[in-house]
């Protein structure tokens, strides 16, 4: 596998920074339950960005990478449902837990398709929400305009969702080296817009 | 137009000063100044963790300096004493003493050298901290390197106490005595120890072997060390955490803490699971990242 470049480096520490700084000074003052749920999101893309840093890309390899990626979208999306509309936390909570679930037993006991399933209805489901709900929230007038940054972010990590998807089942829709080629720089981009978006809304 | 005698002066002055660059290069390696600087910033946050903000430059510039000094002194004392491990260790053949770039009498008056100006600075600016000081040097020359290294693998334990002294003595000299938040840094470190240490043992094991150094994977196989790794994670992250939380940490800061903390576990566990060498040195990196990082939050504290 080819190895991290300076710029990946320079980009994937980037990407460590702002999440940490999101963890440390972005949340306060909200909700436990939101605080737990970007908590979880930023925490895993800034221990993702440091093992790919220290490791490399086959980190991503790794079963267990694949299962601890779906917190991202899962803890991400329901930050903004527990934040925007309490009223179906716990609903949306009821969802979150059975389908990271289905993640970890699919991924470890039913590897192939099934995996592959689990893992694309997830992060669709999650991914949708995290794309849209700031999409409407904005437009409605509900949060600055600037929160759309969110849905653009949610836009982006469905990208690389999809894209390392596809690579998974066989058929991918660009290129093994290309993909991990613009993985770093789509990394960084998703959690700036995430960072930049919360810190307008 | 230069004569031929500037010619071989400015020549004869560029021989010296690469001489002089060269030396410099192999007693800066004597010093091991990643893990040098590691321990410097343990004992920075330790004075920190108390005196935030920091209005005493001078004292923690003091501090710095004998630490360093200390900590330097203790790492070349180290060096001369195992030069016949180190060469015929893979990884250690080239440094400077087994090498022959520097005499081990050298090293041996340099390391004394050091060390009495590092404990003596620290036994001026406060005899407790002096005090302490000297007792980290103590068990990492005397009790680990000489008395326990090459007899049992738990010499760690005495490796990572001498590790915790300088954060200890940090606190202390911020505080005046030693005191509980202080004693649960140290034990941070000391917990920190095994998945520093173990993971570069499972790492280089056959250089270990061949060295005839005991360590846990020769003693007590991949397995059990593995797991010993990823307990001490576990207890090193507790001692942090709960020390940060006494020490009054931003909520802030604790989160990110947890957050580098559960880093930790993941890594130790996949480690324990699905055993590699990528994902074991992978560890070794981390947990030193983790370590800076846990130092730097404390820190920043203080700004």
């Amino acid at each position: 596998m080819a190895k991290l470049t300076m710029l990946d480096r320079i980009l994937l520490l980037l990407t460590g920074l702002l999440a940490a700084y999101q963890v440390v000074a972005g949340i306060d003052g909200k909700p436990t339950m939101v605080i737990v749920a970007y908590t979880v999101a930023f925490g895993v893309l800034l221990i993702a960005g440091l093992l790919i840093l220290i490791i490399g890309m086959e980190i991503l390899d790794s079963s267990f990478v694949a299962i601890v990626a779906t917190l991202i979208p899962l803890s991400l999306s329901l930050g903004i449902v527990a934040e925007h509309f309490p009223q179906w936390q716990t609903t949306y909570l009821l969802l979150v837990v059975p389908g990271f679930l289905f993640v970890l037993v699919t991924r470890l006991l039913m590897p192939g398709k099934p995996a592959t399933l689990s893992l694309m209805v997830v992060h669709g489901i999650s991914g949708l929400l995290i794309f849209g709900l700031p999409i409407y929230l904005s437009l409605t007038g509900r949060t600055p305009l600037g929160f759309l940054l969110v849905g653009v972010g949610g836009g982006l990590i469905g990208l690389g969702g999809l894209l390392l998807s596809f690579l998974k089942t066989g058929h991918p829709i660009l290129g093994r080296s290309t993909i991990l080629a613009v993985l770093p720089g789509l990394l960084l981009l998703m959690t700036a817009a995430f960072v930049f978006g919360f810190s307008l809304a | 137009m230069a004569t031929s005698a500037q010619t071989h002066k400015l020549a004869s002055q560029s021989v010296f000063f690469q001489a002089v660059k060269t030396k410099l290069g192999q007693y800066w390696k004597l010093i091991k100044s990643l893990q040098t600087g590691l321990l410097l910033a343990t004992g920075m946050a330790g004075y920190v963790s108390f005196a935030c903000p920091v209005t005493n430059f001078s004292t923690l510039a003091a501090l710095a300096g004998s630490l360093f000094l200390a900590i330097s002194g203790s790492t070349v004392l180290n060096m001369v004493y195992d030069r016949d491990i180190d060469a015929r260790m893979g990884r250690t053949t080239g440094r400077p003493i087994p090498s022959g770039q520097i005499s081990p009498r050298t090293g041996l008056i340099l390391g004394l050298g050091l060390s009495i100006a590092g404990v003596g600075w620290g036994l001026v600016l406060q005899p407790l901290f002096g005090l302490v000081v000297f007792a980290g040097l103590f068990f990492d020359v005397v009790v680990y390197t000489v008395w326990l290294k090459r007899r049992t693998p738990w010499s760690i334990i005495w490796g990572g106490i001498s590790g915790g002294m300088p954060v200890l003595a940090g606190r202390v000299l911020a505080v005046g005595e030693i005191d509980a938040v202080g004693l649960l840094l140290a034990l941070g470190v000391l917990c920190w120890i095994p998945t520093h240490i173990m993971t570069f043992n499972v790492r280089y094991y056959d250089d270990y072997k061949r060295a005839g150094v005991p360590t846990f994977p020769s003693e007590y196989g991949f397995g059990v060390t593995r797991l010993i790794i990823a307990l001490a994670s576990v207890l090193a992250a507790g001692s942090f955490g709960y020390a940060a939380f006494l020490i009054g940490l931003d909520w802030g800061y604790l989160r990110l803490l947890s957050v580098l903390s559960v880093g930790m576990f993941f890594l130790a566990g996949v480690s324990l699971i699905r055993p590699s060498e990528k994902v074991n040195f992978g560890l070794f990196k981390y947990a030193s990242l983790y370590m800076l990082n846990t130092m730097l939050l404390i820190l920043l504290q203080a700004i």
